[in-house]
C-alpha cells in the first residue's frame, strides 16, 4: 500500500483510496450499538469499553487476532470523540508490540459529512495470529510516576480541563488541556503549530513525558499521540491515571485562595 | 471550516491586530523566564499586551480581548470560543468595559492565543497597563430614541487614532474613553474622557459636535466628570482628546499609585484651572498637529439580508411576554428590537459564545453583536416579526434569562475568582442574587425596573458599585479571632443624566446580603408613594427631599442593623465562609496590578 505507515495519524483521503485493501484493518471504537447503526466502509468494531474492562495484554492479543490483525496489519483507529478513545487503542495496540497503527486524522462525524464511505454491514477478515512483546517503555506505573516526581528532565503532563486541573493534581505536574491538540478540523493540529505549544514551555523534544488525564488514559492517550506526531521519543502514558493515583491517597495540590469555579458558566 | 476572515472581509471590518505582536510577546516572555528580563519591566510589558496577573500565582494569566466600541462579530466569537476550549477554562467572561477575558490562561499560551485573535482582527494590546484602554461605545448607539446620531464610527476612530499611539504608551495610570447614545444611557460622567453625541443648529447648518465630560470615575475615590464646554463640534474631538491625554502625559501623578487616575489632577489643580490647561492645549494641537493626523469616521453602515421565515414556534407564551418586558427595547427604526441578553456575571460557555454566533447570523440585520455596560451582549436590528423565533432559539442554549433590563442583572466583578486585590467572591454572589431575584419574579415588578445592583469584591471600582442603586463592596469582617466575608452597602448611585455616587448606608454580613436587598424592597413597598418607583424613592432620600416617613440613609440604617448581628460560630458556621467555599473566611490579597 502507498500510505506512510510510520504515521501517527492517517488522512482521510488516504484512507479512502486504500479503503478496500484487505490488509488495512479499520477499527472502529465506539459502542457495538453505534457501530452496527452505521460505520467506515470495511471497518470492524473494537469497543474501547471492551478494552477497558480488561487491562490485560493477552486479552488484547485475543481481541485483535479475532479482527484478522496479525503482526504485519496496517491498522487505523477512529472513534466519534475528539480522537480520545481512539488514541487509547493505538497506545495499547503500541504497547502489546503492534506498531503498525494509525489515528484516523478525523471524526467519524467529519467523515459522514464530508460523503465519505460507510455501510452497516459487519465483516468478518478471520482469524489471524498475533504476537505478544510488551513495550514497557511506553507505560507509567504508579511507582515510576512517584520515582520520577521531582525528577528534572521527566515531564508530567495533566491533560484535563484547566479547571479539574487547578482543583486537584499530581504534585510537579503541568496543565496541557486535551482540547490545545484539535484543529478546528483534525483532531490533531498541524505539527508546526503543536510544536510551539511545547516550546512555548521550553519542553523539549528529548526530555521524558508521562501524561495522564483523570481515569482511563483517554484524553492523555491523545496527548501521546500528539506527542510522538511531533517527534518526542520518551513518552510514557499513565495508564491508570489520577483515579489511582487519589485512590491510593498520593499527595495532591491544589491552586488555593480562589474560587475559579465560580467563573465557569457551565 | 477554519475561523480566518477573508482580506475583504476584513478590510470592511475593523482590523485591530498586529501578529508581530504575539512572537513579540513569546520572545519577551522567555527571556523573563531565563532571567534576562526583570519581573517590573516584563509586567510592564505584558499588561500593555493585555495579559492580566492571576490570583495568587504568577503561572498564569487573565488575557482581556478588546472589542473597541463594542462591536463583535460572529467569526469572533467563535474563534474566542475555540480558544477559550483550548487555553482557558471553557467559558469566558464579558466585562462591564467591553472586553472578553478569557480567565486562568497559562502565561506560555498567551502567544498562541494573540496569534489567533489576530487571525479574526482582535486584539489585546492595551487593554491593560498604564494606555487608554477599550473605547467604549453605547450599546444602543445608532438605534436609541434619544441619540442626536450615532456615535459609534467616532468611537471606531478614536479607537484607531490611539491604538499603539506613541502618545498613551505610558501615561501616569490608565485611561477610559466612553462615547455615549445619550445622557439617559450613557456611562459619559464616570470616565476620564466622556462624550455625547449633540447636534446645534447654525444659521439653518446643523452642525455634528459632542458634550464632552472630563474627570470622572470609579475607584477608591470617586468623581463624577465636568462638561468642557458647551458644545465641542466634531472637527475638534480629535484635538480635545489629544489634548487632555497629553496634559494627563505631563501633569498627572506619577508617584503615588492611588492618587494617579486624571479625576486626582482635575480635583487638585481645581476644574476651572485644568480646563483652561486643556483649552490651551488644544489650540496647540491644531496648530501643530500635522494636517494628515486626522480621523478616519467610516459612517456608511452595511446591512444583511435576514432569510428569517416567520414560522409558528411552539413557546410558553407567559416567559415569552416576561422576556419581551424586561429584554428588549424598541429602536429608532419602525418594527426593530435590540434584545439583550443577561448572563450571570457576564460568564458564557463556549458552546453558547458558538451557538450565539449563529443566532446572530440568522437574526441581526448588521450581522454584530454590541456589548452592554452591565457584562451583557446585544443583539440589535432584529425585526419584531422574528422575536418569537428567536426567543425560542436563546432558550434552547440557555440564554434567555429574563430581567436582563431591570434590577435582576446584577454586576459582580471577577472577585476571589481570579482577582489579586479582591477580599470577596462578588462574582458569585452576583449569580446568587440573580438566581434569588429570578425565583421570586423580581423582574417583573415596575417599581424596580430602573434600579440596579453592582458589586465589587473590594473598595476598588471595577464592579462599579458607586453608581448602583444598590451598590456592595467587599471587606473582611471580624468577630473575635473570626473572620467573615462583608459588604459595605450604598444607595442611589446614578449614571444617567443626573449622574451622582452612591451614600454609604452599612456594612451587610455577604451571606445576609440577599436578605437585606429584599428587606429594602419591602421597606420601600411599605413606605413609597404611589408614583415612587425604588430608584425615585431612593434618590429622593439621599437627596433629602423624601416626602414619606423614611427620611434619610440612617432610617434604613436603623430597619437593618437585624441583619448585621454575627451569630455564634457553633450555630452558623456558614456564615463565616464567602460564596464558593467551606473554608473559614480570611482575607488575603496579593500585588495588585490596576483594575477591571
Amino acid at each position: 500500500m502507498r500510505v506512510n505507515m510510520n504515521n501517527v495519524t492517517l488522512n482521510a483521503d488516504l484512507l479512502l483510496s486504500e479503503i478496500n485493501d484487505r490488509d488495512i484493518r479499520i477499527i472502529d471504537v465506539r459502542s457495538p450499538k453505534d457501530y452496527v447503526q452505521n460505520h467506515i466502509h470495511n471497518s470492524v468494531n473494537l469497543p474501547l469499553l471492551e478494552l477497558l474492562s480488561n487491562n490485560s495484554p493477552q486479552h488484547l492479543v485475543k481481541l485483535i487476532q479475532s479482527l484478522g490483525i496479525d503482526d504485519d496489519t496496517y491498522v487505523v483507529v477512529y472513534d466519534n470523540t475528539f480522537g480520545a478513545l481512539a488514541s487509547r487503542l493505538v497506545w495499547n495496540l503500541l504497547y502489546i508490540g503492534h506498531n503498525n497503527v494509525s489515528l484516523l486524522d478525523i471524526t467519524y462525524d467529519k467523515w459522514k459529512l464530508s460523503g465519505y464511505e460507510i455501510d452497516s454491514k459487519n465483516i468478518d477478515f478471520g482469524t489471524r495470529l498475533h504476537t505478544l512483546h510488551i513495550n514497557n517503555d511506553i507505560l507509567s506505573t504508579i511507582d515510576d510516576l512517584e520515582k520520577k516526581i521531582d525528577n528534572d528532565n521527566t515531564v508530567i503532563i495533566d491533560n484535563r480541563e484547566r479547571l479539574n486541573f487547578l482543583e486537584q493534581h499530581i504534585p510537579n505536574a503541568i496543565n496541557i488541556p486535551y482540547k490545545i491538540f484539535a484543529s478546528s478540523n483534525k483532531i490533531l493540529k498541524p505539527q508546526d503549530e503543536l510544536i510551539k505549544i511545547f516550546e512555548n514551555r521550553n519542553i523539549k523534544n528529548n526530555s521524558e513525558i508521562i501524561t495522564y488525564c483523570g481515569s482511563s488514559g483517554t484524553l492523555s492517550g491523545l496527548a501521546y499521540n500528539a506527542l510522538k506526531s511531533i517527534g518526542f521519543e520518551h513518552v510514557r502514558l499513565y495508564a491508570n491515571s489520577f483515579k489511582e493515583w487519589k485512590k491510593l491517597h498520593k499527595t495532591i495540590v491544589k491552586q488555593d485562595h480562589a474560587n475559579y469555579w465560580d467563573l465557569s458558566a457551565e | 471550516m477554519e475561523n480566518k476572515l477573508s482580506l475583504n472581509e476584513l478590510s470592511t471590518q475593523n482590523n485591530w491586530a498586529k501578529t508581530d505582536e504575539a512572537n513579540h510577546f513569546s520572545k519577551m516572555l522567555r527571556l523573563y523566564r531565563q532571567n534576562k528580563l526583570d519581573l517590573d519591566s516584563f509586567r510592564r510589558f505584558r499588561l500593555q499586551h493585555g495579559a492580566y496577573g492571576t490570583r495568587m500565582t504568577d503561572d498564569y494569566a487573565m488575557v482581556r480581548i478588546k472589542i473597541p466600541a463594542g462591536e463583535i462579530h460572529p467569526e469572533q466569537l467563535t474563534k474566542i470560543a475555540q480558544l477559550s476550549d483550548s487555553f482557558s477554562i471553557g467559558s469566558a467572561h464579558i466585562s462591564t468595559r467591553q472586553n472578553i477575558q478569557l480567565h486562568w490562561v497559562v502565561l506560555e499560551d498567551v502567544p498562541e492565543i494573540m496569534l489567533e485573535l489576530a487571525k479574526v482582527g482582535l486584539t489585546t494590546r492595551e487593554a491593560c497597563g498604564n494606555t487608554v484602554r477599550n473605547v467604549m461605545c453605547s450599546p444602543l448607539s445608532g438605534v436609541c430614541n434619544n441619540e442626536a446620531f450615532d456615535s459609534t464610527p467616532y468611537a471606531i476612530a478614536t479607537a484607531k487614532f490611539l491604538l499603539r499611539n506613541p502618545l498613551n504608551q505610558n501615561l501616569p495610570r490608565k485611561f477610559k474613553f466612553n462615547f455615549a447614545c445619550c445622557e439617559k444611557h450613557g456611562m459619559d460622567k464616570i470616565v476620564d474622557v466622556g462624550l455625547v453625541p449633540t447636534i446645534k443648529e447654525y444659521a439653518k447648518h446643523i452642525q455634528y459636535g459632542f458634550k464632552i465630560f472630563l474627570g470622572g470615575g470609579l475607584g477608591n475615590k470617586s468623581y463624577v466628570g465636568h462638561q468642557l464646554e458647551e458644545f465641542t463640534p466634531i472637527e475638534d474631538l480629535l484635538h480635545t482628546s489629544i489634548a487632555v491625554i497629553r496634559i494627563f502625559d505631563r501633569l498627572g501623578n506619577r508617584k503615588n499609585l492611588a492618587r494617579n487616575r486624571m479625576r486626582y489632577l482635575v480635583n487638585e489643580l481645581g476644574w476651572d484651572k485644568f480646563k483652561t490647561l486643556i483649552l490651551k492645549e488644544r489650540i496647540i494641537s491644531r496648530v501643530t498637529q500635522s494636517i494628515t493626523t486626522s480621523f478616519e469616521v467610516d459612517n456608511n453602515k452595511t446591512m444583511h439580508k435576514i432569510n428569517q421565515t416567520s414560522q409558528l414556534v411552539n413557546l410558553d407564551l407567559i416567559m415569552y411576554d416576561r422576556w419581551l418586558n424586561t429584554n428588549t427595547i424598541k429602536q429608532k427604526q419602525t418594527d426593530y428590537y435590540s434584545i439583550f441578553l443577561t448572563l450571570e456575571a457576564g460568564d458564557i460557555t463556549s458552546n453558547q459564545l458558538r451557538k450565539l454566533a449563529k443566532i446572530c447570523e440568522e437574526f441581526s440585520q448588521e450581522r454584530l453583536l454590541r456589548h452592554g455596560f452591565s457584562q451583557d451582549i446585544v443583539i440589535r436590528w432584529v425585526h419584531k416579526n422574528h422575536l418569537k423565533m428567536l426567543y425560542s432559539r436563546l432558550v434552547s442554549v440557555g440564554l434567555a434569562n429574563p430581567g436582563a433590563l431591570t434590577i435582576a442583572s446584577p454586576v459582580g466583578c471577577s472577585g476571589t475568582t481570579s482577582c489579586n486585590l479582591a477580599l470577596t467572591n462578588s462574582h458569585r454572589l452576583a449569580k446568587e442574587i440573580q438566581r434569588k431575584l429570578l425565583s421570586l419574579r423580581i423582574d417583573q415588578d415596575d417599581d424596580l425596573k430602573d434600579s440596579t445592583i453592582k458589586i465589587s469584591g473590594c473598595p476598588n471600582s471595577c464592579g462599579q458599585h458607586e453608581i448602583a442603586t444598590i451598590g456592595f463592596y467587599g471587606g473582611g469582617g471580624r468577630s473575635g479571632k473570626d473572620m467573615y466575608p462583608v459588604y459595605q452597602m450604598s444607595l442611589g448611585g446614578r449614571h444617567d443624566d443626573h449622574a451622582q455616587l452612591g451614600t454609604n448606608c452599612i456594612r451587610i454580613p455577604a451571606k445576609n446580603v440577599i436578605d437585606t436587598i429584599l428587606k429594602l424592597i419591602s421597606i420601600f413597598k411599605q413606605d413609597k408613594k404611589p408614583h415612587d418607583s425604588f430608584k425615585s424613592w431612593i434618590d429622593k432620600i439621599v437627596n433629602s427631599r423624601s416626602d414619606t416617613s423614611i427620611q434619610s440613609i440612617n432610617d434604613i440604617k436603623k430597619l437593618l442593623i437585624p441583619l448585621t448581628v454575627v451569630p455564634n460560630k457553633s450555630e452558623n458556621s456558614d456564615f463565616f465562609s464567602d460564596y464558593g467555599s467551606t473554608d473559614n473566611y480570611h482575607t488575603r490579597t496579593g500585588k495588585g496590578e490596576c483594575a477591571a
